[in-house]
């Protein structure tokens, strides 16, 4: 793991150094401490319950859930999205932090699922805000879920987060 | 008590108001009215010591496309038995009291036929939509209902292959 991240070790006596870039440092920490903002819309929601739960405890990368926009770093849009709720989920999607991540949980989120054919329902999340992940599955099971966390930590990693233009 | 009994005693009661009492398959009674007599109805159903149907069970709204019925499923606790009132309405600008003086509890449910299907209830306190936004135009569950293409910039098209 320490050569993968260009993590060179040297131990002098009793001491030890890590040289590394500051931008592998900081993409490892923001990688293990990805907050997800609980937005649990349907059925899926007790799927991503679950994976918080002891079993399959995605607490262990480092991710637990805020009730906050302002203190998460990925959404987690866990379930049906109707047309009344897609303008507050987009507003709760522009008051989250910047960098943010999406995760498109379950067949609703990735393009309407089962309602697709409905009156009401929007035909996919992606529609109104950009998504970094789609998890297939009706509800997905929580180990695809922590699957999914695990894609987006390699996605932060792989990112070249300090020389990222404003554009 | 028997239905057979009970159908004489609601005509007795409710003589005026009544076009046609039936029973139904499952012993149940069906019961259909004019739209005007439907407040009346409801209250000597709930009110009448006799009869006293005073659990709201459901309320429907129906299009059968030349015209539109609302319906109530009643329980009387005392008589052990149910009713369904009817009432038709014409299918343009369909229009009926409601009965939230009666039954409070169905605000919700009014205003529900109304999101869905456009039927107007006289003297509701609050007759919005209570499911879609409040913007959409049309009532879905209309059989000449057209499906938007499009609301406020989001296009409603359903995309090929998705599973």
């Amino acid at each position: 793991m320490l050569e993968r991240y260009n993590i060179v070790n040297r131990f002098k006596e009793d001491h030890l150094f890590i040289t590394t870039k500051v931008e592998t440092a900081l993409n490892l920490a923001r990688a293990n401490s990805v907050w997800y903002l609980l937005m649990g819309l349907a059925c899926c929601s007790i799927e991503l319950m679950q994976t918080g739960g002891p079993r399959a405890d995605i607490d262990r990368f480092g991710s637990l859930f805020r009730a906050t926009p302002r203190q998460s770093d990925l959404m987690i849009v866990a379930g049906t999205v109707t047309l009344k709720m897609a303008p507050r989920l987009r507003r709760l999607y522009d008051q989250m932090a910047d960098p943010k991540y999406v995760i498109a949980m379950g067949s609703c989120a990735n393009c309407g699922g089962p309602f697709t054919h409905s009156y009401s329902v929007l035909k996919g999340v992606d529609k109104i805000i950009p998504v970094d992940v789609y998890l297939p599955g009706c509800p997905p099971r929580p180990e695809a879920l922590t699957e999914a966390l695990i894609k987006i930590q390699e996605k932060i990693k792989k990112e070249k987060y300090l020389m990222k233009d404003e554009t | 008590m028997e239905t057979k009994k009970l159908i004489e005693l609601l005509g007795e009661k409710l003589s005026s108001f009544i076009v046609k009492a039936d029973k139904m398959p499952n012993n149940d009674l069906l019961i259909l009215i004019k739209k005007e007599s439907l407040l009346s109805v409801m209250d000597t159903l709930k009110n009448d010591l006799e009869l006293k149907f005073n659990v709201l069970m459901n309320h429907l709204g129906v299009d059968y496309t030349e015209s539109f019925a609302v319906i109530y499923n009643l329980y009387s606790f005392k008589l052990k038995k149910k009713v369904t009132v009817k009432a038709y309405m014409e299918h343009e600008n369909p229009e009926v009291d409601s009965i939230e003086s009666v039954f409070k509890g169905v605000n919700w449910f009014e205003r529900e036929t109304y999101d869905l299907l456009g039927i107007r209830f006289r003297g509701h306190s609050n007759l919005k939509r209570l499911l879609l936004p409040s913007d959409w135009e049309g009532h879905p569950l209309r059989k000449d209902y057209i499906y938007p293409e499009e609301y406020n910039g989001l296009i409603l098209k359903r995309e090929e292959n998705c599973k």
